[in-house]
């Protein structure tokens, strides 16, 4: 389904080479995690394949089922299927998030040739995903994110990951600054999102956030590269003995 | 002082093409009027508070044309129930008004204020401007009392049980009006005063409110979206103790508008907001010039000024708040902020604080920027494109301001049109 291949990337503004040749493929109904230590290219990683600006793609590629996501606008990425969850969720003063998620939903549909839906059909739809995130109507209600807690953020996120129906989510340290309760709830969302023709592609630092949302493959990435690949036994492993192991093992 | 050789004739080849017109008994006031107006002359781009705005097309003796804009888009206020007085090119229209008879509220036409029947009007007219010529003056407003041919007189003495809208309609393209509104609410008396409408190619209009103790007067206004249109408009407010005065104006498209709102607030505990929410695009050039006086104690004052601008819009702000000697916790707050589309347009913001008393709480803030690029990032992550995503920054921006309103009908129906010309413009 994502399918990356040689993907090198410079920083626009400073001559800085962050990723190196990555190589990565997600199957449908699969998830990836990747681990690695602070600034070996992670979440560039997520925000070169959503389409951020600040970065340059200096050689290889990446697809979404066959179509070139570097061609692409961010808004065409979404509609393609492509998702984030932003590590930091952005707080938009002034937009309602019901407002936010129902031109989302409907602009993506619009894009891809299919009907809108109404007010009363997404109203509906929402506050079914939202209760069993636990979101109150007040959150749905309020400005995006404007006075969330970092759990709310989190769950706000995987909420809209649930109304847009992505094929290909992108978690980029979805566990950062949730406590054990929320990340569970989080983690029973993504869960519950888990099937057949969906990929993911989960980022994070830790081994506990996949106590809770199991991978299929796990990746260790380094100084801009995938290091090395194997099962869910990988995380353990640098949840044990760190990185420091795998990194000189490889090098 | 005597006038400078250029402003005088400035002034007098103006005055020389107009007829002083014969309207009510409203003769004394503006003879008066026009002696104020030749005292100080019409404005020049020179003059300290017309440094941000030409007042060349407003001064000049014949309007610039304006041609009619046709949106086919219904009413503004249209869905509202509310009580209808119409003005075409600044005669009042009765035939497409309804009966200005309601609950609570007198409404005479200018001419009917005559002074057999002892008009209540009639010691209110032109005297709410002449309080408000110092210490700034503000001579197109004298020159409107002088030659003011039409407006309405509106009484509240009670809590009628809708607004009352004041509809302009502009249909010649070179129609150059003048009208004259003078408003009292009496003691526990409320209302809603609407106003929507282009008016005319070159708009003049001015508006005396009187709120004695414990009256309340809600003002909404959309002035005209014809793209050639110019208008200069006063307000001139009086507040008495525990009065309230809310007002919004609305402002989209319009080459040129210059918006003055003078408040006084006179009584103990009285409360003035005024907020305006502007979109600009092109040829334009918005201008919001506020001055509140607080000369009692316990009164909260509250600007909220909102402009988008792009293409080569211009937006002005120029917003004072002057706090008496005695007129102790006083609590004043202004806020112009202006969001910038692109490198072309530009705002220019003079906010000014004058200050007599030691306990008060007033501050100001004055901002310009562009779109955040985090939230614009953000909304196409999450499939919302560019042209829609600028839309709904832009509304969000506006927010602040159009929350100003209170009557949540009244919001919606602004924020419904705000939407639906931002589509419109996006095609």
């Amino acid at each position: 389904m994502l399918e990356i291949k040689g993907l090198n990337v410079d920083l626009e503004e400073e001559e800085k080479t962050i990723l190196k040749g990555v190589d990565l493929s997600v199957e449908a109904g699969k998830v990836h995690a990747i681990m690695g230590p602070n600034g070996s290219g992670k979440s560039t990683l997520s925000y070169v394949l959503s389409g951020r600006e600040g970065y340059e793609v200096t050689g290889g590629s990446a697809t979404l089922d066959g179509e070139d996501l570097l061609e692409m606008e961010p808004e065409e990425r979404a509609a393609a299927g492509l998702f984030l969850a932003f590590q930091y969720p952005v707080e938009i003063p002034g937009v309602g998030n019901m407002t936010f998620m129902r031109t989302a939903l409907n602009a993506q549909r619009k894009a891809r040739d299919e009907e809108e839906l109404s007010a009363a059909d997404f109203l509906k739809m929402v506050r079914e995903k939202a209760k069993t995130l636990k979101i109150d109507n007040d959150m749905l209600k309020r400005p995006v994110n404007v006075g969330f807690s970092g759990g709310e953020k989190k769950r706000n996120e995987i909420l809209q990951m649930a109304v847009l129906e992505p094929k290909m989510c992108i978690l980029d340290e979805t566990d950062s600054g949730l406590d054990v309760d929320a990340m569970k709830l989080v983690a029973d969302g993504v869960n519950a999102l888990r099937d057949q023709g969906r990929g993911f592609l989960v980022i994070t630092h830790y081994q506990r956030l996949l106590d809770h949302i199991k991978p299929d493959v796990v990746h260790i990435m380094a100084d801009g590269r995938i290091v090395k690949t194997g099962g869910p036994e990988l995380a353990l492993e640098v949840e044990n003995n760190g990185y420091a192991d795998i990194l000189a093992e490889v090098a | 002082m005597a006038l400078d050789d250029r402003r005088q004739s400035l002034t007098e080849s103006r005055l020389s093409t107009m007829v002083v017109p014969d309207v009510g008994c409203t003769g004394k006031a503006r003879d008066d009027a026009l002696a104020r107006l030749r005292s100080m002359g019409l404005p020049q781009g020179r003059d300290e508070y017309w440094k941000f705005t030409k007042p060349d097309t407003l001064v000049q003796p014949d309007a610039p044309k304006a041609a009619l804009f046709e949106d086919g888009e219904p009413p503004v206020f249209g869905e509202v129930d509310r009580l209808k007085v119409v003005f075409v090119d600044g005669v009042f229209a009765p035939e497409l008004s309804d009966d200005l008879s309601l609950e609570g509220v007198q409404i005479d036409r200018l001419e009917d204020v005559c002074c057999t029947d002892d008009h209540w009007a009639e010691d209110l007219y032109g005297v709410l401007e002449t309080r408000g010529q110092t210490p700034v003056a503000r001579p197109l407003a004298a020159l409107n009392t002088a030659y003011a041919g039409d407006g309405v007189t509106i009484r509240v003495t009670g809590k009628p049980s809708k607004p009352i809208c004041l509809t302009y309609v502009h249909k010649a393209d070179d129609s150059d009006v003048f009208l004259h509104h003078v408003i009292r609410v009496e003691s526990g008396a409320e209302a809603t005063i609407l106003e929507t409408g282009p008016a005319a190619a070159r708009f003049n209009k001015c508006m005396e409110i009187d709120i004695t103790d414990n009256g309340t007067l809600h003002h909404i206004r959309a002035q005209g979206r014809d793209h050639e249109r110019r208008a200069v408009t006063h307000m001139f407010a009086r507040l008495g103790a525990d009065s309230v005065f809310k007002s919004f104006t609305l402002t989209a498209n319009g080459v040129l508008t210059r918006n003055e709102c003078v408040i006084e607030l006179t009584g103990d505990n009285g409360i003035a907001h005024v907020a305006g929410a502007c979109v600009g695009d092109g040829d334009f050039h918005h201008d919001d010039t506020v001055f509140i006086t607080h000369d009692a104690v316990n009164c909260e004052s509250r600007q909220v000024f909102k402009k988008v601008l792009r293409n080569g819009a211009t937006g002005v702000f120029q917003g004072k708040i002057l706090v008496q000697p005695g007129a102790q916790k006083t609590d004043g707050y202004q806020i112009s902020q202006s969001l910038l589309l692109d490198g072309d347009s530009e705002f220019l913001a003079k906010p000014e604080l004058e200050i007599y008393a030691d306990d008060v709480a007033c501050s100001h803030g004055s901002t310009s920027g562009a779109i955040d690029e985090e939230a614009m990032f953000y909304l196409r992550a999450r499939g919302v494109p560019h042209a829609i995503a600028t839309d709904l920054l832009t509304l969000a921006f506006l927010a602040e301001a159009v929350e100003e309103i209170e009557n949540e009908d009244l919001r919606d129906d602004i924020n419904t049109r705000l939407e639906a010309w931002l589509e419109r413009r996006r095609g």
